[in-house]
């Protein structure tokens, strides 16, 4: 009887899971995806802490309210900050599935040996493996996205990097395949402590060679790690509702990584193996080209006499905080009769949507927010092309230049506007090394300034001009 | 212990996992994001078991550690999914935008 409840409870939390994803098709519904996830959960908890194997409750309580200490601030960080927590959650999924798994496995090494049969024993490898990698590759992300110091930023490569880094992998998995034969032997238990050094020192070294520009498709395979590793722990602990919600998370991270890579033009492999870094490097010379500079005045008549204006947002904008700008010049533009649509494109920013939240935060309506594919239709039809702090996604390079880093790569096609303004921190190319013919295109002028000081004194144009109007 | 309900069980929600996060609206793949980390850690389960379970105190104590972390990500991934979800608003709640 008892079993037939939790079982019928599991089966209603793994319901609540897939209405919460479904309601995300759109914003209209997706809160209640929220609410259907959080009465998921709940019943998850209340169930199996009812459990009659459950004797001990102080230390429960005790972690449950550590758990909700340390999430609240977490939930409350600035928007910009995003990618970052959600890296570290992705490091805190991680950990958890590993410790499960490692007490799981000495807990049966003791007490029942015979249960840790040989598919149990490969779930619970994999477990391990996947939970300490992303555990220490997440850490690392984060890391990079906080620009913490001792964090190298840029892309770490060295000699043979590849070849060390599947030798050592290769070494873990021989070593686990080797426990989960003999998982009682007493040298596989003095051997265990090794598979979790290795995955820990892979998931570091996983992360390395990986550049900011990466980060959204490293984001979305770690999101991935993290919903198998729950998986193989519903495989070790034969419990369907871990399988179902690990198997929605998997799959979330799966699309998410393949959507990214789509619009980089660039494989899985090529993306954690490739070190973006060492091919830009061939075409930093040649010829000094020369940027034409236009001044905020000079830019906002521009925009003043505009009937359709597009404004691709990209990185810069993040990292100058310059979103609450952006609206108050779309404001302006709005109040004029100027049609305002934002270029979004899949890759912009450090995790996917990143500039979607953003701006949403900024109270620009979500259906002036437009599609890659979408806006390319109407691109050569705007007046004004207006690049916010975006660089790579932009670069007509990506369609035309074999030699480039990024040919082949989907941009958004802010050249084919009659007018191109870019605004730009300094004069050194951007991520990666990679110049941007953009820049250098008859039909474009540089607007040189922090993001956000230079969109203020358009607004400051534009609102003193507006009596003119 | 048979493993094939299991594996059937793996393979039919995955299914159904490519098949609803594939109709996710693009807008919202951020807290799409957040939202799958608060669902997984539903790993909070095991870690409840091995916590309250009648155990060695050091294997309660990895479940109790574990615990905190699958605590700490379903607290903060559902509080912050709905936070940004809050923001995302049509035209028409503010200037009767258009489409």
């Amino acid at each position: 009887m008892m079993y037939a409840a939790t079982q019928a409870a599991y089966l209603a939390a793994s319901v609540c899971f897939i209405f919460a994803l479904h309601w995300m098709n759109t914003p209209a519904t997706a809160r209640q995806g929220v609410y259907a996830g959080i009465a998921g959960t709940a019943i998850a908890i209340l169930v199996t802490w009812s459990e009659p194997a459950v004797v001990h409750h102080g230390w429960i309580v005790l972690a449950l309210a550590a758990g909700v200490a340390a999430g609240v601030p977490l939930s409350q960080v600035p928007l910009t900050a995003v990618p970052q927590r959600t890296a570290l959650s992705h490091a805190f999924g991680g950990l958890a599935a590993g410790l499960v798994g490692t007490a799981e496995y000495y807990l049966q090494v003791a007490e029942s040996p015979e249960r840790l049969t040989a598919f149990r024993m490969t779930a619970l490898i994999a477990e391990i493996l996947l939970g300490y990698i992303t555990f220490t590759g997440s850490l690392m992300a984060a890391g990079k996205l906080q620009e913490i110091r001792w964090v190298p930023q840029r892309p770490v490569t060295y000699p043979l990097q590849n070849a060390s880094n599947f030798l050592l992998f290769g070494a873990a998995v021989a070593l686990a395949a080797a426990i989960a034969a003999h998982p009682a032997a007493p040298w596989a238990r003095a051997a265990f402590p090794a598979i979790i050094g290795l995955a820990l020192l892979f998931g570091v070294l996983l992360i390395i060679p990986i550049g900011g520009a990466d980060m959204p498709t490293v984001i979305a395979i770690l999101n991935s790690y993290a919903g198998l590793s729950a998986v193989a722990m519903g495989f070790v602990l034969d419990n369907k509702l871990l399988i179902t919600a690990g198997a929605l998370d998997g799959s979330s991270g799966l699309i998410l990584a393949i959507i990214m890579c789509r619009a980089m033009n660039r494989s899985f492999t090529n993306v954690l193996f490739g070190a973006f870094g060492q091919v830009a490097r061939a075409q930093t010379a040649g010829e000094q080209k020369v940027y034409k500079s236009e001044t905020p005045e000079g830019a906002a008549q521009v925009l003043a006499q505009a009937n359709f204006v597009v404004i691709i947002p990209g990185y810069g904008m993040a990292v100058a905080q310059a979103q609450h700008k952006v609206r108050e010049l779309y404001d302006q533009l709005k109040k004029r009769g100027i049609t305002v649509k934002f270029a979004i494109h899949p890759v912009a920013g450090r995790m996917p949507g990143h500039m979607n939240v953003l701006l949403a935060e900024a109270d620009i309506p979500y259906t002036d927010l437009v599609e890659m594919d979408e806006i390319n239709r109407d691109m050569p039809q705007a007046d004004v092309a207006l690049v916010v702090g975006a660089n790579d996604v932009v670069n007509p390079a990506a369609r035309t230049d074999t030699n480039s880093p990024i040919y082949g790569m989907p941009i958004i096609d802010a050249d084919k506007a009659r007018t191109v303004f870019a605004i730009k921190r300094s004069k050194n190319p951007g991520f990666a090394g990679i110049e941007n013919e953009l820049y250098f295109s008859d039909r474009t002028w540089m607007l040189f300034g922090d993001a956000k000081a230079v969109i203020g004194e358009l607004v400051k144009e534009l609102a003193g001009s507006s009596g003119m109007h | 212990m048979d493993i094939w309900p299991t594996v059937y069980v793996f393979v039919l929600a995955s299914f159904i996992g490519l098949g609803v996060i594939r109709r996710v609206s693009r807008l919202l793949h951020t807290p799409l994001m957040s939202l799958t980390n608060a669902i997984s850690a539903i790993a909070v389960v095991g870690a409840i078991l091995l916590t309250g379970g009648d155990y060695p105190d050091r294997i309660r104590l990895l479940g109790a550690v574990a615990l905190f972390a699958s605590m700490t990500n379903i607290i903060s991934g559902f509080l912050i999914t709905d936070r940004m979800l809050r923001m995302f608003k049509t035209g028409g709640a503010r200037d009767g935008g258009r489409r």
